[in-house]
């Protein structure tokens, strides 16, 4: 909302040196927030001029400027700038004549966008200041031609200052007004809390005019009420005002605090109705009352019903929308926007003004569903005070009379169907026990009243009515916050509560700490991507293409429109970012969710109502509709793990880091993966893991680590080789020890083996480690694959491991004998199960 | 017949000054071994005057023996202690054989960092966790029943419109991305027991498009307090306590009237910064307010019996302005130098 001060200071007192900041400054104690600063931006000697003579210079670019001789001062004397009564002055315009008074902006000047006025040379003259049109001093977006002041009604004598007569000074202050306080889009409103703020003396503008009987024009309601059983409407105010002046012109006070408050002036009696809207919050509308055909009629739209809003959009009107309608069809949208059939022109002499009260939700419905948000709606679906009827519909008549030379006529209707609101009980102590402030009943009964509310002192409390303008009262609580607010949030004193004692961290939240720190703490760089992906990337990792997945109604970009099922294509997003930028050796990682609907995504029940409990039931329905959300991790590396540097050779990433990221995440919630070969989709089909849990049920597959396929890669604009994982953690948590259970550690004496075995040059490593393991037994303590070798003396087909291994007894020292046998037991298992060899 | 006594006093020292001498002079290992022989070795003097002793009389031979001892053993010692020396001397040159530029020292593996968001979210908890308070978190595909209608957005009130929601295709799935972190609050009230203090931290979304100050993906920190008594009064000790963690013992906070539809009274929070960029001032930090009736309502809470304060803030808001980051870019678009400056600590 923004506030001309003058307007303002109409209903409440302001100090002689207000400004928009300090009225703003007031405005915040009492719960509105600051928006900024608006003023015409023109400064400096701008005089009314009077054009006495002008020569019309053809030029060479086909232009014809204007050598004109401008009074700017009374004869004889100096000009505003100190400079010369008569001004040389160029002008381009040519809707002027001799005689006209103008307004000259002398050197010395400045107009919006730092236009600085200077005389200048120009067109072979010294041009001696500028004639202004509407739009160069911000007036409006007129640029027709320069200002002639005779057609805005203005005769004033040459050398006055046209700041002050058009109201150039004017400034607003701009607020940002919360949805419950509708009341405050009004002067009205801001100036009462302004008072609630300042102490100053409120003037209520309601008063500035008073509604006079009329009646006979039909006015019928017909409605079924068919939003949550709320009648449309509470009042209906029709009058009509006949024989305005339809050449009359806005005066320049109302056309400057119109600009100032955000509103273009359009026509005389327009403005007026917005002028009283603005004044008073209560949107206002006037009919060209000649082309109105009968009565009018509130009511539904009928089925295939249409109406051309004031914006000229043809409009498909829904059964529940409220139309205002003469005996030919809708002539407006209730509360939102007038039609065009019945709009005020420059020949409207007979007007019909409506002020009506509607009901919140029936407009706010209306408004979205035409998308159509106007100064009215605004209004209506934040709550307008169902008394302002009378006194808006007064005050637009009083303005018509004033201004546009109209007559008030006896025609009009009134409709009534006001609502009384019930008092709401505030206990005596109830605000004390909220807020933590001791509130007398005095000081409560006094807040009250200067919000507006009737007050009844009874015993152990009181019985308060909220005035008309604050639907948003509707309970003790509210009350207590108005106590609250106009007492002063600076009173409420500071007290620590002490929770009961915690449990700290759940274990699934200390888990993914220790993952996030485990790979941050080895070389992993935490990054958080957005969660939007296109529908082809989000299936790069799936192995079902066309698996249900949460797709976005209104998503800020068409090809993200799909929530992730997977973290990798943000982070092959994110190495995208970081190559252009230079970034080409990587290892970044991200925690977070994944979104994996079971089945499509469909209409659902409609919800439970809000401010009450709903059965388990339902419930436990509401739950089953949203879309499981595992946590996943993925990590991503490009370019070099270890980078060139002295007496160090570089590394590149590979399939090994994927595998070591899932075991620095597995470690650190004290499981032992499996890695199995894999060709899962998106991954290349040779470098690729299985990550897979042990479970009290089974093993678990929780993802793939590994080398991404190239061709993805290099889709990507990335190097072919980039290695990557993905696995879900809520998967890995499942085989989490909740405490880890420690091993005896042996203090005797190691000894230790080492082991090459000649198998089949396809046989997974691990196989064949896993094996070793059970056959050498317990006295084993340790296993290490230390080398892969083929070639010269292994035949061709085959591969020779060499293994590591360290034997320990817990009670003695271990014989090389022992250490043998354990060993050769091994051998034997791995010649049994895979007909492995010992390396001669 | 009397005899001489060759094994004189003289003769000993003697042959100990030579022997000395011979070990003193050797410059190195290698020297000192050659000189074995001719020092302490079966060749040296003192040796021969020990072959002499056998043949000495009687009377002669244990004081001739205690004299030539006496010599071995200051030999021996003099010579362990040249080798010792020498041993030194030599392993010094080794080692400085061995020296390297340590200012070239290459990194065998790469450091890695927290994202600070992430990190920001953990150090906030941590605060909570430490007053006795237990972290919350919900799913971020919310149904509209847990971010609107349980928090007493009416389904046509303007407040549902001011949230900038991604509603979820079809709308009439009811589903959205989760707007705030508040549906967290219901969810806790819904599955513990009273009294509740839990803080919810989390991602949340809103369709604004990316700028310097603004971005779709954002994080938030939510507390919510439920007992008997509680008044605005602990809402403001727990902020300021908060507040004084994360800001410095300057830290102040104040509050301003507001409207939120799950809190009556509400409150804009702002901080007082000391260690703001420029100069200690009051920064926009959150909003506030006593839990509205209808949402403990909602949640199956008698408001007569129970109160409730909750309070939320922005994470990315937060970072901007504690660790100076100027731009909402840095913070979305995954630039690792944009993580690898935080580290693991704030």
């Amino acid at each position: 909302m923004r506030i001309p001060l003058s307007w303002l200071a109409e209903y409440v007192d302001l100090p002689a040196d207000a400004t928009p900041e300090s009225v703003m400054a007031d405005l915040v104690k009492v719960g509105l927030e600051e928006e900024g600063v608006h003023s015409f931006g023109v400064t400096g000697p701008v005089v009314v001029g009077q054009v006495l003579s002008f020569e019309p210079e053809p030029q060479s670019n086909g232009k014809t400027i204007r050598w004109c001789q401008v009074r700017v001062a009374a004869d004889g004397t100096k000009a505003a700038d100190g400079g010369a009564d008569v001004r040389g002055i160029v002008c381009g315009a040519s809707n002027f004549e001799v005689g006209d008074k103008v307004v000259v902006c002398l050197p010395g000047a400045v107009l919006p966008g730092d236009f600085k006025i200077a005389a200048r040379s120009t067109y072979g003259h010294i041009s001696d200041g500028m004639m202004a049109s509407a739009r160069e001093l911000n007036l409006s977006d007129d640029h027709a031609g320069i200002i002639r002041l005779h057609t805005m009604g203005l005769d004033p004598k040459v050398g006055t200052d046209a700041l002050e007569l058009l109201h150039l000074t004017e400034q607003a202050a701009e607020v940002n007004v919360t949805p419950d306080r509708g009341y405050c889009f009004s002067i009205r409103g801001i100036a009462r809390e302004l008072s609630h703020a300042t102490g100053a003396d409120f003037r209520d503008p309601k008063s500035n005019a008073h509604i006079e009987r009329a009646e006979g024009f039909p006015l019928t309601i017909s409605d079924k009420a068919p939003i949550r059983d709320t009648a449309c409407t509470q009042r209906v105010v029709l009058r009509v005002v006949k024989g305005i002046d339809p050449t009359k012109p806005t005066p320049p006070w109302m056309v400057a605090r119109l600009k100032m408050a955000g509103m273009r002036s359009i026509s005389l009696v327009v403005d007026i109705t917005n002028y009283t809207m603005l004044e008073l919050g209560q949107p206002t509308h006037a009919y060209d009352l000649d082309k109105f055909k009968g009565g009018m009629t509130i009511r539904r739209a009928l089925p295939g019903e249409t109406l051309k809003t004031l914006d000229g959009q043809e409009r498909k009107l829904d059964l529940e929308d409220l139309v205002m309608a003469d005996e030919n069809g809708a002539v407006g949208l209730a509360g939102v926007m007038g039609g065009e059939s019945t709009e005020v022109s420059d020949t409207t002499v007979n007007v019909l003004v409506e002020a009506a009260h509607f009901e919140p939700i029936s407009i706010a419905r209306s408004a979205r569903r035409h998308k159509l948000t106007s100064e009215a709606s605004k209004r209506f679906e934040r709550g307008v005070d169902p008394r302002m009827a009378d006194n808006a519909a007064a005050r637009v008549v009083q303005l018509l009379e004033v201004h546009a030379m109209g007559a008030a006529d006896s025609l009009g209707a009134d409709y009534r169907a006001e609502t009384q609101a019930s008092p709401i009980w505030l206990p005596a102590e109830f605000a004390t026990e909220l807020v933590g402030v001791e509130y007398s009943a005095d000081e409560i009964t006094d807040i009250l009243q200067q919000i507006g509310c009737v007050v009844a002192s009874v015993e152990a409390g009181f019985e308060v009515i909220a005035p008309t303008w604050r639907p948003d009262i509707t309970h003790k609580t509210d009350l207590v916050e108005e106590i609250a607010r106009i007492g002063g949030y600076h009173r409420i004193p500071s007290r620590l509560p002490v929770a009961p004692p915690g449990r700290g961290l759940s274990t699934t939240q200390k888990r993914r700490r220790a993952i996030v720190n485990a790979l941050a703490a080895s070389g992993h760089v935490e990054v958080l991507t957005y969660p939007f992906l296109s529908s082809e990337a989000n299936v790069w990792f799936s192995e079902n293409k066309s698996r249900p997945v949460v797709k976005l109604a209104n998503a800020l970009q068409d090809d993200a429109a799909e929530m992730r099922t997977a973290i990798l294509p943000g982070l092959i997003e994110a190495a995208k970012r970081n190559y252009s930028r230079g970034l080409t050796d990587l290892a970044i990682f991200e925690e977070g969710s994944v979104f994996e609907p079971i089945s499509v995504i469909g209409t659902n029940p409609p919800l439970p109502v809000g401010n009450e409990l709903p059965s388990s039931s339902a419930l436990a329905a509401l739950k089953a509709t949203i879309p499981a959300q595992p946590k996943h991790l993925a990590v991503l590396f490009a370019g070099k793990r270890v980078a060139d540097q002295v007496g160090l050779s570089s590394r590149s990433a590979d399939f090994k880091d994927a595998i070591q990221a899932v075991r620095v995440a597995a470690h650190a919630v004290g499981v032992e993966p499996i890695v199995r070969q894999a060709t899962p989709a998106g991954f290349h089909p040779g470098r690729t893991a299985e990550i897979l849990v042990p479970t009290a049920s089974g093993e678990l597959s929780i993802g793939f680590a590994g080398e991404l396929d190239p061709q993805l890669a290099l889709d990507n604009n990335l190097p072919r080789r980039i290695a990557a994982v993905e696995i879900n953690l809520d998967r890995l948590y499942t085989a989490a020890p909740n405490v880890v259970q420690a091993s005896e550690i042996g203090t005797m004496p190691a000894a230790t083996q080492d082991l090459s075995l000649v198998v089949d040059a396809t046989l997974p490593a691990a196989e064949l480690l896993n094996t070793i393991t059970v056959g050498a037994g317990e006295l084993l303590e340790n296993v290490v694959l230390v080398d892969d070798y083929r070639g010269d003396n292994v035949e061709a087909g085959k591969k020779s491991l060499t293994f590591a291994l360290r034997f320990r007894a817990a009670d003695r020292t271990l014989t090389q004998a022992e250490a043998s046998e354990a060993r050769d037991a091994a051998v034997a298992l791995a010649n049994a199960k895979f007909g492995a060899t010992l390396r001669a | 017949m009397s005899a001489e006594n060759p094994i004189t006093q003289s003769a000993v020292d003697s042959a100990v000054a030579n022997a000395l001498a011979a070990i003193n002079d050797a410059s190195d290992l290698a020297a000192l071994k050659a000189a074995r022989a001719s020092s302490v070795g079966e060749q040296s003097e003192i040796a021969k005057l020990n072959g002499l002793v056998k043949n000495l009389p009687n009377e002669f031979k244990a004081s001739a023996g205690q004299l030539i001892g006496k010599a071995r053993a200051e030999l021996n010692a003099a010579f362990a202690a040249r080798e010792a020396e020498l041993f030194a001397v030599e392993e010094r040159a080794k080692l400085a054989a061995e020296s390297v530029d340590v200012t070239s020292a290459a990194a065998p593996s790469r450091l890695g960092a927290r994202h600070p968001l992430s990190l920001l979210q953990d150090q906030i908890s941590d605060v909570f966790v430490g007053m006795g308070w237990e972290i919350a978190e919900g799913p971020e595909v919310e149904s509209e029943w847990f971010n609107f209608d349980a928090l007493n957005f009416d389904a046509d009130h303007p407040a549902r419109a001011m949230q900038d929601t991604f509603f979820v295709d079809p709308v009439e799935s009811h589903l959205v991305l989760r707007t705030h972190t508040s549906p967290v609050q219901v969810r806790s009230m819904l599955e513990r027991d009273l009294p509740i203090y839990v803080l919810c931290p989390g991602r949340v979304f809103r369709t604004d498009e990316l700028d310097a100050t603004h971005t779709p993906v954002f994080h938030q920190v939510e507390g919510l307090a439920v007992d008997k008594g509680l008044t605005m009064a602990d809402l403001r000790g727990t902020l300021e306590h908060f507040a004084r963690i994360m800001f410095g013992d300057d830290a102040q906070i104040r509050l301003r009237p507001s409207f939120f539809p799950f809190t009556e009274p509400s409150a804009e929070l702002d901080v007082w910064h000391p260690g703001a960029k420029g100069g200690a001032r009051w920064v926009e930090w959150g909003g506030c307010g006593m839990v509205n009736p209808n949402v403990l309502k909602a949640a199956g809470i008698d408001p007569e019996v129970y109160s409730g304060f909750a309070f939320g803030m922005g994470i990315e808001r937060t970072l901007m302005f504690r660790n100076d980051v100027r731009d909402m870019h840095d913070m979305v678009e995954s630039d690792v130098r944009f993580s690898e400056q935080f580290g693991v600590n704030l």
